[in-house]
């Protein structure tokens, strides 16, 4: 490691460690690091966007003479009028164009990919061999129960109440896995800053001595 | 006596976080510090991915969606790099994008270490396709020709002139694709490439993410789940054992953590018993 690197590095490091310092209690060092990511993040973005949307979207195709990439731009000004209270009405109608073309294009394919497909992938086969119909019969008892729990519109008593038991235990398995792979994410970025610390520390010793 | 015992049930139960916090920093440090090896079962999740990587043949392509930021650098970047080093080292052409804003920066990392090591030339061998923003309207576009949302590539060359981009218009020439995000973009690539275009996907996402896209696999939308680190060290043991990256150049970068992992989970689950005795144990003396 050169001298460039164990001074970035070294930045790296501080701020690693005054990120980690909040879990002590919040102080300066955190305020700073903390301040320093959203910024950064918020500049880097806005530059980002800047330079593969604005420009290539709008900039070129005016410089080609394609002024139908006015209309767009107008409606992208509308937006901004929500900062007065007098004509914040007008930002309703790109917001309405934003929101009536996201919709139409996502909600046809969303109810195909995401509730038709899903509901047929638990309708299986019980009669092929032993693990699959255990696995399949599985599917079809939890997700059955599971439903069973979200119908309020009876009590929740004798095989109903049951069926409902039976249901808020396999939501209670998927929360678990969740929680579990929750953890396993956490973990995973504490070890690699604690195996980066390392590191560093090592080059660092070996760069002074 | 039973005051004493319901004291030391109630310490268990409102033990303040910061202990945790302070047990759990020095087991990570002293694991780093004195690492061991630990057993990694691979996955059939994983192992599709990987197989199916490795039936593609030289000169095919395979498209790769780089949807995340630095934070979650640690859980998918490994992942990233053990894909890139088997695609290049089988021949297979890379066409990458980002959804997410912050994915170009991801991608150069990578791209520009691994092409390196093996190297492939920008537009011959892979082509790096860029950002764009909105990626229901990017993934929609990509279907039909790539040239639409991207008429230049991420260094600004037009398309048409990149070697890699002649026989390549759309998802139709991808063999498949494979998402590594951090992110709401890989129900995007779900929803519109594989559900309106149908091009084979698989996902490569962050822990957290993981359980919610099982749902996915079982439907047959998805071929396979990268989840976390450690579906990433699981791919990175395939990739080791098939002699495409290696511990002694320090490839195996998800595989170093997993000793971490494991007496984390134990120090995790320790406190959660430590809790959970303390809780019906009050109820007892009570």
């Amino acid at each position: 490691m050169g001298t460039h690197d164990i001074i970035f590095n070294g930045i790296a490091a501080f701020l690693t460690i005054s990120i980690y310092t909040f879990l002590y209690k919040d102080n300066p060092f955190y305020k700073f690091a903390e301040h320093l990511v959203v910024g950064v993040s918020a500049g880097y973005f806005t530059v980002i966007l800047y330079f593969n949307g604005f420009v290539p979207k709008l900039i070129e195709p005016l410089k080609q003479e394609k002024f139908y990439y006015i209309l767009p731009a107008i409606l992208g000004l509308m937006i901004w009028t929500r900062f007065s209270r007098k004509w914040s009405w007008i930002s309703r109608f790109s917001l309405a164009f934003y929101i009536g073309s996201g919709a139409g294009i996502a909600i046809p394919l969303y109810i195909q990919n995401f509730v038709i497909r899903q509901l047929s992938a638990t309708m299986l086969p019980v009669g092929v061999s032993t693990w699959p119909l255990i696995t399949n019969i599985l599917i079809i008892i939890g997700v059955f129960c599971a439903l069973t729990y979200f119908y309020f519109s009876k009590e929740h008593t004798g095989a109903f109440g049951a069926s409902a038991k039976f249901g808020i235990w396999t939501l209670m398995v998927g929360f678990g896995a969740g929680f579990g792979l929750t953890v396993m994410g956490r973990v995973s970025l504490l070890a690699e800053r604690v195996v980066f610390l390392r590191d560093y520390l090592s080059e660092l010793f070996k760069y002074l001595s | 006596m039973d005051n004493g015992k319901s004291n030391l049930y109630d310490w268990m139960m409102n033990l303040d976080r910061r202990w945790v916090y302070l047990v759990i920093g020095v087991v990570v440090t002293l694991t780093a510090i004195a690492p061991f090896k630990v057993p990694v079962y691979v996955t059939p999740e994983v192992r599709n991915i990987y197989n199916f990587v490795e039936s593609m043949e030289p000169g095919e392509v395979l498209m790769i969606g780089v949807d995340y930021a630095p934070e979650a650098m640690a859980e998918l970047h490994p992942m990233n790099y053990a894909i890139t080093r088997q695609c290049f080292a089988k021949g297979i052409k890379l066409l990458l994008c980002c959804l997410h804003q912050n994915g170009p920066g991801m991608v150069e990392q990578v791209i520009a270490q691994v092409s390196k090591e093996y190297d492939k030339v920008n537009g011959v061998d892979y082509v790096y396709l860029g950002y764009k923003p909105y990626p229901a309207i990017t993934i929609l576009a990509m279907g039909q020709n790539f040239r639409i949302p991207f008429p230049e590539d991420y260094y600004g060359t037009s398309l048409d002139s990149l070697p890699m981009m002649r026989n390549i218009v759309n998802f139709d020439n991808v063999q498949a694709i494979i998402n590594i995000s951090a992110g709401s973009a890989t129900e995007y690539w779900i929803n519109y490439a594989n559900g309106r275009y149908n091009a084979k996907l698989a996902i490569g996402v962050t822990g957290v993410m993981t359980s919610d896209y099982y749902p996915f696999l079982q439907s047959g939308q998805i071929f396979g789940i990268i989840g976390g680190m450690k579906g990433a060290a699981e791919y990175e043991d395939l990739a080791e054992k098939g002699g495409y990256i290696s511990r002694k150049k320090d490839q195996l970068t998800a595989f170093k953590s997993m000793p971490i992992q494991t007496t984390t989970h134990i120090v995790v689950i320790l406190f959660i018993v430590l809790g959970n005795v303390g809780y019906f144990m009050s109820k007892k003396v009570k």
